[in-house]
């Protein structure tokens, strides 16, 4: 195993840039999910790793060695790939067993290597069929091995598992949770599915158009989502973000918005300076930390009820405020309310994150600055 | 159903059988005369049915040869024109040169020129120049000088439809790019170069003009011109052995078409299934 470091990399595609000046440092045994929307650079960043696109500017390390220009072949690393890429004209056994062919192992070595992987895959009995004769679930396992079946110093994934239904995705999320704990891999494992990512890393960066806007443990960028960008993208359903004017009063914050009744917030350090640039505001609350509250309550955002869908444990509540823009709410109640009436939505204070105008997150008074 | 519709519906049904037997017709002849020692044009039940026909083939030295040579030209064809169209479209299609696409268009677009009739002056003078003419390696060059562009074309479409994570994954896996490009990426072309293989020898073992143009000696000719050698002194064909040869001739390309269907099993769209 080994870290991963980028510094100032960029990557351009003609005149348009996939990957802008990311400086991005992975430790040794760490499990890092690059997350974000499709096309913000995801892909490109793990095939600069393994040497499947070089760098336009900057460099990348593998443990201690400058691998900015190495071949893949030379970089002693797996992938899996997103359409899982098994060789049609081989057997399981033959496509878990090629990188040990290309290593120079006998047949017997390779094959007997082959086994035991696939066994703990539970793949074992397949191993003389072609892939096409074999389940999406079994081939994204196949593929699995065949990144396993090596030393390998870093582990890459790109959306290994988007192509399985719900239930196989979580079995596979499962077992590579469980494969990170046993082996301590090094990985980076993309993604655009933040629960997946929030399950598997041990940090996560979060990306928008090449660039990472916040790198942390996954429970921090829940916690503390360094932009709206963050805020709007982790979280299921995400954050509520709700543009508010601010005002000072005796010391304290107040925060006004169409049908959004808030108590005296603290006037932090950081929220002085965001007013000094603008008194527009974003507030972010997440839906479980909504619950319904009698009218006229403070602390409460209110409309009409837009829809009510039963999760089964949960109810996903949404209003729609006077302006047309929705708040969703996750409670843990099954009352029937009926489709546009009135609905308020409670929460308390320690709950509330803001955003200045910029989107950037305005720390509370005894939080470290991002 | 109306009885309008009926009517013309029959109508409809006749003509198209009308039409078959039109085009049947001259396949029964050349399935039945090469077995008539007293075949003529006009079409016959051979009575008694005999080998007669192949037996004084066979026994024609020049004739054999021919379509000895016909192998030697369709085969060696075959080869250089897999083999290079092969490595040709897998890096146009892999490789990211600008104006890539251009090159193959260009090609195709003079292609045509090269193999057409338009250009037999100038390919005779240019094999001439070269030493060539009267050899067969003559006639597979500009066999493959015409029919590459094309199959460098199909072939990259092909290529262009496969996942380039076949390779990438292999590379990754530790291989060099040739092991990838053998262990991983042929064998998943192969379907691909078959449609070619077969395309390009049915091509040169039934082209003409070419080797007629560009062969002299009796030793070297194929079996395409060989052919009008079965006639006799006053000019007239003689029809028996015609009728013979041109079955042995035809041979070949259908057995091959057997072979790929049974093997690969063709596909209307697409080629070839993999
Ligand atoms: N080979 C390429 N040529 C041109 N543009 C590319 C290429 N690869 C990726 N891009 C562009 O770079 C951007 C980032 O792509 P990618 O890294 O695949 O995004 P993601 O994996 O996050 O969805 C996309 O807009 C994509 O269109
Ligand atoms: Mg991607």
């Amino acid at each position: 195993m080994a870290s991963v470091v980028f510094e100032n990399v960029t990557k351009t595609f003609g005149s348009f840039t996939a990957v802008a000046g990311v400086d991005l440092s992975i430790g040794d045994g760490e499990f890092v999910c690059l997350l974000g929307p499709s096309g913000c650079g995801k892909t490109t960043s793990l095939r600069m790793i393994a040497g499947l696109e070089t760098p336009t500017s900057g460099k990348i390390f593998i443990g201690d060695q400058d691998v900015t220009g190495l071949h893949p072949k030379d970089r002693q690393i797996s992938m899996v790939f997103q359409d899982y890429a098994l060789y049609p004209h081989m057997n399981l056994a033959d496509n878990i067993a090629y990188p040990l062919k290309v290593r120079g192992e006998s047949v017997e070595k390779r094959h007997g290597r082959a086994r035991e992987v696939a066994d703990v895959l539970k793949i074992g009995t397949l191993l003389n069929r072609l892939p096409s004769q074999i389940s999406g679930g079994q081939q994204q396992r196949t593929s699995l091995a065949r990144a396993l079946v090596y030393p390998s110093r870093v582990y890459l994934f790109d959306e290994p598992l988007s192509n399985l239904d719900a239930k196989l995705r979580l079995e596979a999320r499962g077992f590579l949770n469980h494969l990170q704990r046993d082996m301590g891999m090094t990985a980076v494992y993309v993604t655009h599915d933040q629960a997946e990512a929030m399950a598997l890393a041990t940090r996560i960066a979060v990306m928008d158009q090449g660039r990472i806007v916040q790198y942390a443990p996954p429970i921090e960028i829940y916690r503390r989502p360094a932009t709206t960008f963050v805020a709007n993208f982790v979280g299921n359903p995400p954050m509520n973000l709700v543009p508010v004017e601010a005002a000072h009063g005796d010391g304290q914050l107040l925060l006004s918005a169409d049908g959004l009744a808030l108590g005296g917030l603290p006037m932090s350090s950081g929220v002085a300076t965001a007013l000094q640039a603008s008194k527009a505001l974003t507030l972010g609350i997440r839906p479980e930390h909504l619950t319904v509250a009698a009218p006229g309550a403070a602390n409460a955002i209110s409309g009409k009820l837009f829809a009510n869908e039963n999760m089964g444990p949960e109810s996903l509540v949404t209003i729609e405020r006077a302006d047309g823009s929705r708040v969703t709410a996750r409670i843990f109640t099954d009352d029937h309310i009926e489709l546009g009436a009135d609905v308020t939505l409670g929460f308390s204070l320690e709950h509330v994150h803001l955003f200045d105008s910029t989107g950037a997150r305005i720390p509370a008074d005894g939080e470290m600055p991002l | 159903m109306s009885g309008g519709a009926f009517l013309s519906r029959i109508g409809f049904s006749v003509l198209a059988a009308l039409l078959g037997v039109l085009f049947a017709l001259p396949l029964i002849w050349f399935i039945f005369a090469p077995f008539n020692a007293r075949a003529e044009m006009g079409l016959a039940l051979p009575d008694p049915w005999t080998l007669s026909n192949f037996a004084t083939v066979f026994q024609n030295s020049f004739a054999v040869r021919a379509l000895f040579n016909s192998l030697i030209q369709s085969v060696g064809g075959v080869i250089l024109i897999g083999a290079a169209a092969t490595l040709a479209a897998y890096a146009l299609s892999r490789s990211t040169i600008p104006g890539k696409s251009a090159v193959t268009y260009v090609l195709l677009l003079f292609s045509s020129v090269v193999s057409g009739s338009a250009a037999m002056v100038p390919i005779f003078l240019i094999i001439s120049a070269m030493g060539l003419i009267d050899t067969q390696l003559a006639v597979i060059l500009v066999f493959a000088g015409g029919l590459l562009p094309t199959a460098m074309f199909i072939l990259r479409d092909f290529i262009d439809g496969i996942p380039k994570s076949y390779e990438e994954s292999a590379m990754v896996a530790g291989a060099s790019p040739l092991q990838a490009f053998f262990d991983v990426a042929l064998p998943v072309i192969r379907p691909g170069i078959v449609v070619i293989v077969v395309w390009a020898f049915v091509n040169i073992w039934g082209s003409f003009l070419i080797p007629f143009i560009l062969l002299r000696s009796s030793e070297q000719m194929p079996a395409s011109v060989a052919i009008y050698s079965f006639y006799s002194e006053a000019g007239t064909p003689i029809v028996t052995l015609l009728a013979a040869y041109a079955l042995i001739y035809s041979l070949p390309v259908v057995l091959l078409y057997l072979f790929v269907s049974w093997r690969f099993g063709f596909r209307f769209f697409g080629g070839i299934k993999a």
